[in-house]
């Protein structure tokens, strides 16, 4: 593989809080490549957010980001003044949001909007209205020289997200970072949203960090995949081998929970009881060890480390899936209450 | 216990099953203004039938939460019937339907807002039981403690709080709470959308345990149509304040009779690569009309891929009728889907 346009190393990002310091974001490192599209996939609370906004140093107050290293062309956006970390922002690496709604100004029409995302990296005011234009085409927003002068609430919900992506898209930045962008939207219009980010990512060769909780987006969209639990990384690879055979218990359960629509027949669900862990007081051992249906004595007191399971697939587990399926009959269980599998310390109370 | 009225013995098969509720082409129409309303039901007609799930579907404005409204009578009708077994609701008010609204309970969407933070657990739980004084003291108690044990949390939690809980726990709660008066139908309006995945799946499930030990009718209203093919046994897809389709929720999946219906399970993503990126997207053009002003004839038309235009499509609006054994579409060419 080429060399990746970004590496994060133990990237650790806290929140001081009254009842504690939350580790929101505890040790993540990645790479991103060139063009590639990323998936970063999490519950509420995995951190998943915060390490993307970790990456452009918009962590807000009172969270900090306490150490770790951000290589942007190998230079460390976490080291950079404010002015230079304010030049790559939007420029280089530009970032969408979940709502649409409330990241456009409601007084400012949008077209001004996309306009000042050129016209702060010094592109003149003609300039930057003739790419806005041509910006909202491409992200198919019909009649774009009348659109520009509509202000937010005169848009649809659809509109108002291809609009942000116009403006993210605007400086042609080598990163985009997508923080949710279709859930807020109705499925019709995330299914034309997906299709145009991933179209963008085709010809354009903008990488593309996708942060979601939803499965189904990550298998449409990425060719690779982090999947977060309590701020750290638990397993990661290409998309097709972590759904065809996730080696974390986490991933596997996940993945076991979701509901599809093209399912044949009823299946009861396999829900993963309990829930996330207290970041502020996150359990020893490995964090999942609580929920966990296969975990063994270390589970309960060493940390595993992210390793080598497969080619290119790595995961944070002193069991795996495959051991699992071998000795503790992972695919026939149905309930996958805490020590189901592995029989250590069962019937806990959640 | 005595006064609580008990639960009928049930058929196991809805489908051969009489109706628990009947709903005759309702229609709701909010005033906006400048003689102008907005159509957000428009006549709808359907049965929910004893012991099933009905499924409803649609995108954000096209009514389903107000269709929910309507069934449980917390808005009234602008015209049309709604009955649950043989007492016409509509034609009730203040006391009587007040009675009657004992066996329609609902399960709301957040878990956070729905439940008042001042209470105690207990006290939410049995607000249902002092509002129709079903019981009191020891009895009112052991009620809680049963509820509580009924939807998996802890019977001595009854004193705490809302904030003690997390998301997933409050909705069990919102869940103990809708089932204290032994309800016959219980709406449950957006009841998983705000959880986490993993939580999703221990409510879907324990919905599923709840409706087999108490015998329970559903009417399931989400946005995600995944979770909602899983739960229910028929689906209804609404469109613009219109029913389009109408099935056995395996039918409504796998043999679509209505362009919208093909439409939404198309763009609802697989969580699996290899079926996902082999899928193909029914792109629908444009938004959705306006509810002020609702398209001439099929209300569909105007984003349709296979209409005929003009005629008949925009000009003749198309019944709701039985295409196929116990499966009713919307659609002039639904042979054509």
């Amino acid at each position: 593989m080429a060399t990746p346009i970004l590496q994060v190393r133990d990237l650790r990002t806290q929140f001081a809080m009254p009842d504690g310091i939350i580790k929101a974001v505890d040790g993540v490192s990645f790479d991103l490549y060139p063009g590639e599209s990323l998936g970063i996939v999490g519950e509420s609370g995995s951190g998943k957010s915060v390490t993307a906004l970790s990456l452009l140093r918009l962590v807000p107050h009172p969270g900090r980001i306490v150490s770790g290293e951000v290589l942007f062309r190998n230079q460390d956006l976490l080291q950079m003044t404010d002015q230079e970390i304010r030049e790559i922002r939007g420029r280089d690496i530009a970032m969408i949001f979940q709502d649409p709604q409330s990241s456009l100004n409601p007084v400012l029409r949008t077209g001004f909007q996309v306009d000042e995302a050129m016209r702060a990296h010094g592109k003149s005011k003609a300039d930057a209205h003739a790419r806005t234009i041509e910006l909202l085409t491409k992200v198919r927003i019909p009649a774009a020289e009348s659109r520009v002068k509509d202000y937010p609430h005169q848009l649809s919900g659809g509109m108002r997200q291809r609009a942000m992506i116009a403006m993210g898209l605007a400086n042609a930045p080598a990163i985009l970072l997508a923080d949710e962008p279709t859930t807020a939207l109705d499925v019709t219009v995330q299914a034309q949203i997906l299709e145009l980010l991933a179209d963008l990512n085709r010809e354009l060769g903008t990488a593309i960090v996708m942060i979601t909780h939803n499965m189904g987006v990550v298998a449409g969209l990425c060719s690779r995949v982090m999947v977060m639990y309590a701020g750290q990384i638990v397993e990661e690879g290409p998309v097709e081998q972590i759904f065809e055979s996730p080696q974390h218990p986490y991933t596997w359960s996940l993945l076991k929970s979701i509901p599809r629509v093209d399912a044949l027949r009823h299946e009861r669900l396999r829900s993963i009881q309990g829930m996330a862990p207290d970041l502020a007081d996150p359990p020893a051992g490995c964090r999942f060890h609580p929920r966990c249906p296969f975990r063994i004595e270390e589970c309960f007191t060493k940390e595993p480390k992210l390793l080598d399971v497969a080619p290119n697939q790595r995961a944070a587990c002193w069991v795996t899936m495959d051991r699992a399926r071998r000795e503790m009959g992972a695919d026939t269980l149905i309930d996958i209450h805490p020590g189901a599998g592995s029989g250590v310390r069962p019937g806990e109370e959640i | 216990m005595a006064s609580t009225p008990a639960i009928a013995t049930l058929s196991s098969r809805p489908s051969n099953a009489r109706p628990l509720v009947r709903v005759e082409n309702v229609v709701k129409h909010f005033p906006a203004g400048r003689g102008q309303s907005v159509k957000a039901v428009d006549g709808v007609s359907f049965e929910i039938r004893q012991g099933e799930t009905l499924g409803l579907v649609g995108e954000s404005g096209c009514g389903k939460s107000t269709l929910a409204r309507l069934v449980t009578q917390l808005i009234p009708v602008t015209s049309g019937k709604i009955f649950i077994g043989d007492v016409e609701l509509t034609k009730l008010r203040g006391e009587k339907l007040r009675q009657q609204r004992r066996q329609l309970q609902v399960i709301f969407q957040d878990p956070f807002a729905s439940l008042d933070p001042r209470m105690t657990v207990g006290d939410i739980i049995a607000e249902p039981l002092d509002n129709f004084k079903v019981m009191r003291g020891k009895a009112r108690d052991q009620r809680i403690q049963e509820l509580l044990r009924l939807v998996g949390l802890n019977p001595n939690f009854d004193n705490r709080y809302p904030h003690e809980f997390s998301g997933g726990q409050r909705q069990r709660i919102g869940i103990a709470r809708a089932l204290a008066l032994n309800p016959s139908l219980v709406v449950c309006d957006e009841a998983i959308s705000a959880l986490d995945v993993s939580i999703q799946a221990q409510i879907v499930n324990l919905l599923e345990d709840l409706q087999r030990e108490l015998k329970l009718t559903y009417l399931f209203i989400a946005h995600d149509l995944s979770v909602v093919r899983h739960i229910s046994d028929r689906v209804m897809v609404m469109y613009l304040g219109k029913i389009v389709e109408v099935a056995d929720s395996t039918q409504t999946y796998t043999n679509p009779k209505h362009p919208y219906t093909k439409a939404l399970l198309s763009a609802i993503p697989v969580p699996d690569p290899k079926v996902q990126r082999g899928r193909r997207l029914v792109e629908l053009t444009g938004e959705i009309p306006s509810p002020l002003h609702p398209p001439s004839g099929c209300r569909f038309h105007t984003r349709c891929p296979i209409a005929r235009l003009p005629a008949p499509c925009a000009e003749t609006e198309p019944p709701l009728e039985e295409k196929d054994r116990d499966h009713l579409a919307a659609c002039h060419f639904s042979s054509d889907v």
